[in-house]
C-alpha cells in the first residue's frame, strides 16, 4: 500500500491511496468508494431527479404534439431513384413547363399544387421556380453527382440531398419576393458558388 | 496487500498513489502528443478566422484549411489526450501496473503515423472532403487509411485500459469499487468501442472504393454508420470529460460524490442511451420513417439527457458541500463565493460546466427535436453547437486536469503561473463571443463550410449575406475564434514551459490551490480550526447559535445553492426549447 512505503511523504502515514475509510473526509471522487455505496437518494436528489424526468417526457412527447399543431412537419416520404433517370424526369419537366431564361438558367413555372423537380448538381441548382403564393407544391429534390444541402433562405429551411435518393418535400410559400437556395453540405471545391431560386408570385397579404 | 510485481514504480509525493513509470510516460507522452496538435489546429483557426476579415486565402486552400482543423481537433487532439487520461485512470489510480507498455508504444507510434498520413493527404489537397467524406465525394486512400489507423490505435489503447483495469482488480491493488473518475473513465471507453468499430465501417468502405475494390458506397447508408463515430466520438469526449469534471472536484476541493450510486448510474444511462442520439444527423434526411427519427433521437436519447442532467446536478453539489465542510455555510452562495476563482482547475471545471450546461446542452437538444432541426441543419449554428460542446466543454475541462497531470507525471514544477490563473477565463471568453455569434449566425441562415458568404462566383446571386447584420456577426465570429486561440497559446505555453523549463522536483504540488492528498489534510485541519474559532465568536455574539449554521428553510437540502442553480438552468432551458418553437412557426408550411 502507497502509505507504508517508508518514501512516502505523508506525514500522517495515512496516504490518500486505497485507504480504509474511517469517515466522509476520507471519501473522494479519485478513490475507490465505501464497500456499500448505493445508498438511498437524498432529498435533494429525489427531488431533482423527477424534475428532471419530467422535463425528458414533455421534451419527448413535444415532438407528437408539434405534429398536431404545428404547420411546418419534418417531410418523410423518400425513394430511390438513380441519378440518370432523376435527371431526365428534371430534363422532360423543364422541357413542360419553361417560361424564360435567368442568368443562363431556365426558368419554370409548373401549375400549382403539382409535383415540381429541382435538381442539385456540381454547383447549381435547377432550374429556378416561379410558385404562387399561397399555393401547395411537391418540391422533388435529388442530385446526380454528390451529396448537398439545399437551404431555402432567409426562410432558413434545410434538407439534406442524396444522389439516389428522392426526396419529396411539400411547401406551401406564404410571402411573395426572391428567395435563394444555397447549398449548405460542403460539395466539392466550388461549393461556394452553389446557388438557386424560388421565385413567389401573387399579391402581397 | 500485494507487492508490485512490475519493477519500476514510485510513490507520489502529492497524492500518495503507486506510480508505475511505464504507465506515466505513456500517459504524458499521448498527452503531449494531444497538446501539439491542439497548438497545430489551433493556428489553422487563425487563418479560417482571418479569411472572413479579408485575408487572402484561395477557397481550395480555405476547405483545406477547414478539413485539417475539424480532423486535428475533433479527432485527434481530443482522442490522444483521452488515451492519456485512460492510461493515467487505470494505473495511477488504481496504483496499479502499466500492461503491455511496448504494445502501447508501438500502439502509439502507429497513431502518429496514422495522423501525418491524413494530414498530408489533407494539405496537399488530395483529401478536400472534410471531417464527414461523404461519398461519393472521393479522396486519397492515404487519407482514410491514416484516420483507421489512429481509429485502430485508439481501440487498442481501448483494450490496453480494460487490461489494465482488470489486472488491477486480480492483483489487488486497489479496494472495493473503482474509484468515480475511473468509473466513468470505463464508460468513456465502452463508448468508445462501438463507435470505433461503426466509424471502422465507414472509412473502411471508402478505403476499399478509394483503392478500387468496391465500386459504389451507398451515401445513406455511409451516414448512418460514418454518425456512429462522427457523433460516437463526441461521446466519448462527453463521457471522458464528465470523469475529468469528477476528478477536478476531488483536485481542486477534496469533494466526494453527493451520491455515489447516482453518478455511476447516470454513467451506465450514457453507455445505454447516448449512441441513438447519433441519428439526430439524419432528421432531414430522405429515406427514414418518422418512428424510426423520433424513437432514437428522442424517446431513448432523453435517458441520456437524464444521465447528463444528474450530473449537472451532482458535480456542483459535490462542490457545495465540500465547501460548505469547510466552513462556508452561511449564505446560499457563499460557497461559490469563497471558491478558489484563481486556481486554473476550477476555473475551468467551473466554465465548462456552466458553458456545457446553458449552451452546448440546450442547443443539442433543439437540434436532436426531429421538427427544429430544419431550421438548424448544416447552419452555422451546428458549428457554434459542437464548439459549445468540445471546446468550451471537454477541451476546457482537458486543459483544466492539465495543470495537475502534466506537473504530476513529469515530476516538474508548473511554470507561468500568472497565466496559468488567467488563461481559462481567456479561453472560455472567446468561445463565449465566438459560438454565440455562431449560433445567432447559424439563426440567420448562414451556412457552415463556405468559402465565400457574398457567393461572388455564383451565377445567380446571394446578397443575403452581405447586408444586413450578417458581417458584423460574422466579425465577432473571427474576434471570438482569435480571444480563444489567445487562451489556447497561453495554456500552450504553460504547458511547453513546464516540460522545457519547470524545475524538477519530487514535490511538483500540482495546480495551485491543490485539495487532494496531503497537503489538504493541513489545510483541512487549518480550516477546522478557524471555523471553531468563529463558532466560538459567534456564540460569545449571538445568543443562541444554532448547531447547524444553515438557516431553517434550507434544513432539508443537502446542496441549496445548486438546487436553485440547476432550477435556474432548467427555466433557461424551457424558454429556449419555446423560442425555438415561435422561430419555427414563422418558416413556410412545409411536410
Amino acid at each position: 500500500m502507497a502509505s507504508d512505503d517508508p518514501n512516502d511523504g505523508a506525514p500522517t502515514g495515512k496516504g490518500p491511496g486505497p485507504a480504509h475509510h474511517g469517515d466522509d473526509t476520507e471519501l473522494s471522487t479519485l478513490l475507490p468508494p465505501r464497500r456499500r455505496w448505493w445508498t438511498a437518494l437524498g432529498p435533494d436528489e429525489r427531488r431533482w431527479l423527477t424534475i428532471a424526468f419530467v422535463w425528458c417526457l414533455i421534451l419527448f412527447t413535444g415532438m407528437y404534439v408539434w405534429m398536431g399543431i404545428g404547420d411546418q412537419q419534418t417531410p418523410i416520404e423518400s425513394y430511390r431513384i438513380e441519378p440518370d433517370d432523376f435527371a431526365a424526369e428534371v430534363e422532360a419537366f423543364v422541357d413542360e413547363h419553361q417560361i424564360g431564361e435567368r442568368e443562363g438558367a431556365a426558368v419554370v413555372a409548373p401549375p400549382p399544387g403539382s409535383d415540381v423537380f429541382l435538381q442539385a448538381n456540381q454547383f447549381a441548382f435547377r432550374p429556378v421556380l416561379q410558385l404562387e403564393r399561397d399555393e401547395t407544391y411537391r418540391l422533388l429534390v435529388s442530385s446526380t453527382d454528390v451529396q448537398h444541402g439545399l437551404s431555402l433562405q432567409p426562410v432558413n429551411l434545410n434538407f439534406q440531398v442524396l444522389p439516389g435518393y428522392l426526396y419529396v418535400i411539400e411547401i406551401t410559400p406564404d410571402r411573395t419576393g426572391e428567395f435563394p437556395i444555397i447549398c449548405n453540405e460542403y460539395c466539392g471545391l466550388g461549393h461556394h458558388v452553389m446557388t438557386g431560386l424560388i421565385v413567389v408570385d401573387g399579391e402581397e397579404a | 496487500m500485494t507487492t508490485l510485481t512490475a519493477p519500476p514504480s514510485r510513490v507520489c509525493n502529492v497524492t500518495g498513489f503507486v506510480i508505475d513509470r511505464n504507465g506515466q510516460r505513456l500517459a504524458l507522452a499521448n498527452v503531449v502528443a494531444g497538446v501539439v496538435l491542439l497548438a497545430f489546429g489551433g493556428s489553422l483557426a487563425i487563418l479560417i478566422a482571418l479569411q472572413r476579415q479579408g485575408l487572402p486565402i484561395s477557397d481550395d486552400w480555405w476547405y483545406r484549411l477547414v478539413a485539417s482543423h475539424g480532423a486535428t481537433m475533433l479527432l485527434f487532439w481530443l482522442l490522444l489526450f483521452e488515451v492519456g487520461a485512460l492510461y493515467w485512470g487505470s494505473t495511477m489510480l488504481l496504483n496499479a501496473r502499466m500492461r503491455l507498455p511496448r504494445l502501447a508504444w508501438a500502439n502509439f507510434a502507429m497513431m502518429v503515423v496514422g495522423i501525418l498520413m491524413a494530414q498530408w493527404a489533407m494539405l496537399t489537397g488530395r483529401a478536400t472532403v472534410m471531417f464527414t467524406a461523404y461519398p461519393p465525394l472521393t479522396a486519397h486512400w492515404a487519407y482514410y487509411l491514416g484516420v483507421l489507423l489512429f481509429a485502430v490505435g485508439v481501440l487498442v489503447a481501448c483494450i490496453l485500459f480494460f487490461t489494465n483495469v482488470l489486472t488491477a482488480r486480480r492483483e489487488r491493488t486497489y479496494e472495493g469499487s473503482l474509484p468515480l473518475v475511473v468509473y466513468g473513465l470505463v464508460a468513456a471507453a465502452v463508448i468508445a468501442l462501438y463507435s470505433l468499430l461503426t466509424g471502422a465501417v465507414a472509412y473502411g468502405l471508402l478505403f476499399l472504393q478509394s483503392v478500387g475494390v468496391i465500386e459504389n458506397v451507398d451515401p445513406a447508408t455511409y451516414r448512418l454508420f460514418f454518425w456512429g463515430i462522427g457523433h460516437g466520438a463526441q461521446q466519448v469526449n462527453l463521457a471522458a470529460m464528465v470523469a475529468v469534471w469528477y476528478a477536478l472536484v476531488g483536485f481542486t476541493l477534496g469533494g466526494r460524490p453527493v451520491n455515489e450510486g447516482l453518478s455511476r448510474f447516470a454513467f451506465l444511462l450514457l453507455i445505454a442511451f447516448i449512441h441513438l442520439g447519433a441519428v439526430h444527423h439524419l432528421l432531414v434526411d430522405p429515406g427514414l420513417g418518422t418512428s424510426h427519427r423520433i424513437m432514437n433521437t428522442s424517446y431513448l436519447l432523453y435517458l441520456a439527457v437524464l444521465a447528463s442532467l444528474i450530473h449537472a446536478f451532482s458535480i456542483p453539489a459535490a462542490m457545495e458541500v465540500a465547501q460548505r465542510e469547510r466552513g462556508y455555510t452561511q449564505r446560499l452562495f457563499t460557497w461559490l463565493k469563497k471558491a478558489p476563482w484563481r486556481e486554473p482547475g476550477f476555473s475551468s471545471l467551473v466554465l465548462s460546466i456552466v458553458y456545457f450546461g446553458f449552451i452546448a446542452g440546450v442547443t443539442g437538444v433543439l437540434m436532436g427535436t426531429m421538427q427544429l432541426n430544419m431550421l438548424i441543419h448544416n447552419t452555422l449554428f451546428v458549428v457554434g453547437h459542437f464548439h459549445a460542446t468540445v471546446v468550451s466543454g471537454t477541451t476546457l475541462a482537458f486543459m483544466g486536469i492539465s495543470y495537475y497531470l502534466l506537473p504530476l507525471l513529469s515530476q516538474r514544477r508548473l511554470v507561468g503561473v500568472r497565466m496559468a490563473r488567467w488563461q481559462p477565463y481567456v479561453f472560455a471568453g472567446g468561445l463565449v463571443i465566438l459560438t454565440a455569434a455562431m449560433l445567432v449566425a447559424g439563426q440567420l441562415g448562414v451556412p457552415r463550410r463556405v468559402a465565400d458568404l457574398e457567393y461572388s462566383g455564383s451565377p445567380i446571386g446571394v446578397t443575403l449575406f452581405e447586408t444586413g447584420p450578417t458581417p458584423a456577426i460574422m466579425l465577432i465570429v473571427s474576434i471570438g475564434a482569435l480571444m480563444a486561440v489567445a487562451g489556447g497559446i497561453m495554456y500552450v505555453a504553460v504547458m511547453v514551459l513546464t516540460l522545457l523549463k519547470g524545475e524538477h522536483t519530487d514535490r511538483p504540488d500540482a495546480g495551485l490551490g491543490f485539495a487532494f492528498g496531503t497537503p489538504e489534510r493541513e489545510r483541512r485541519a487549518a480550516a477546522q480550526e478557524e471555523a471553531a474559532v468563529a463558532t466560538a465568536q459567534a456564540t460569545l455574539t449571538a445568543e443562541a447559535p444554532t448547531e447547524d449554521r444553515r438557516p431553517r428553510r434550507w434544513a432539508k437540502f443537502e446542496a441549496p445553492g445548486t438546487y436553485v442553480l440547476v432550477l435556474g438552468f432548467l427555466a433557461w432551458f424551457v424558454v429556449m426549447y419555446l423560442v425555438a418553437h415561435l422561430n419555427l412557426a414563422r418558416a413556410w408550411p412545409v411536410g
